[in-house]
């Protein structure tokens, strides 16, 4: 009860989610063998290419592997500035 | 007859596959049933002293494969049950001394004879561990609640897959109601959520395993009925069909008192 009560006031996460959610992340990487280095280069990567179009918010982009039951998903998140309305204004200015 | 042969693995050391194979064993025995127990641990044997056997070894498996003995010779009948052996593993030799070839041949003559063979699988998975699952119709992982243990668990379950032993069955040992409800400890849903595995059985960490191990005689055999042994006699009937539910693991009322005072 007093760990309880500790843990409530200083906001303090179960060892035990931690530990589910190190696991998690170790499987998935031992799984389709990736490093964490690997996936920030695809970032930086992905990143250059997406940015090309649309204008991104670069330091909230993230990268992520998922697993449901027996598939495991890339999930990227990229939160959108604004469109690049380039190629609609190449077509204005050629007129 | 024409028994099955189940392998107990789980990657990692030190989480229980032996006491679960003396134990597992002896409970079927219990129940009638022909049971032999192989230790495929060449080089660092270790069911025949949980078992209380070590004194009683005259040939072991590499004798056996290598012919200076019958398989007959080298089983020894425990000292409880007439309907259980134990071929025990060489200790001088090491893990090349047996081949898949051999280890499948091996299993295949007692299983004509045992309802039940235990295969006690070393740790690693390396070719003692290929050894060990070739002879097996089954599998059974142990692993305890702890990152390691399941991480290693999770790889063998793949590659027993890939071995064609594709529906193992898992016992979570050493879990601590306890610690679980603090949030200290994963809990057995987390657990199998993880691993994506049926579950076969939870046995409660339990200093009694220790004595038992200490006297050379399986948790399984003590009348007391620690929950320990009332674990492993749940997943004995589990393997023979029965539908077990998992025995309530909560602290009793005064451990839950000690807990929340402090005491525990």
């Amino acid at each position: 009860m007093l760990d309880k009560l500790r843990k409530m006031f200083d906001d303090e996460v179960d060892s035990k989610d931690l530990a589910k959610e190190r696991l998690k992340l170790v499987l998935i990487h031992d799984k389709i063998n990736i490093s964490p280095e690997l996936l920030e280069e695809m970032k930086e990567e992905l990143l250059e290419v997406v940015s090309k179009y649309i204008e991104v918010e670069a330091n909230r982009l993230s990268i992520d592997l998922n697993q449901d039951d027996q598939s495991i998903a890339l999930v990227a998140n990229i939160p959108v500035k604004e469109l690049r309305r380039r190629s609609l204004e190449d077509v204005s200015e050629s007129d | 007859m024409d028994g099955k042969a189940i392998v107990i693995t789980s990657g990692k050391g030190g989480v229980g596959k032996t006491t679960s194979t003396a134990n597992i064993g002896t409970g079927l025995a219990q129940l009638g049933k022909e049971v032999v127990l192989i230790d495929a641990d060449i080089g660092l044997r270790n069911l025949d002293v949980v078992m209380g056997l070590e004194n009683r070894i005259v040939y072991d498996i590499v004798d056996v494969v290598e012919e200076n003995c019958r398989l007959e010779q080298a089983l020894i009948k425990d000292k409880r049950y007439s309907s259980l052996s134990l071929l025990p593993a060489a200790q001088t030799r090491d893990k090349t001394a047996v081949s898949k070839e051999q280890m499948v041949e091996v299993c295949k003559r007692l299983k004509a004879e045992a309802d039940y063979v235990l295969i006690d699988c070393p740790a690693g998975i390396e070719q003692g561990f290929q050894n060990a699952i070739a002879g097996a119709d089954e599998a059974i992982i142990i692993t305890t609640p702890e990152v390691a243990a399941i991480r290693d668990a999770d790889r063998v379950i793949g590659m027993l897959q890939a071995e064609g032993l594709g529906e193992p069955e898992v016992i979570i040992n050493r879990i601590r109601m306890d610690m679980v409800n603090k949030g200290d400890m994963m809990d057995i849903e987390d657990m199998i959520e993880i691993l994506a595995i049926k579950l076969l059985g939870v046995v409660p960490d339990d200093q009694e395993i220790v004595i038992s191990t200490n006297k050379g005689e399986p948790i399984i055999l003590d009348d007391s009925n620690s929950q320990s042994a009332q674990a492993f006699k749940n997943i004995v009937h589990r393997l023979e069909g029965e539908k077990i539910p998992l025995m309530s693991l909560e602290e009793g009322f005064m451990e839950k008192f000690k807990r929340i005072l402090g005491l525990g």
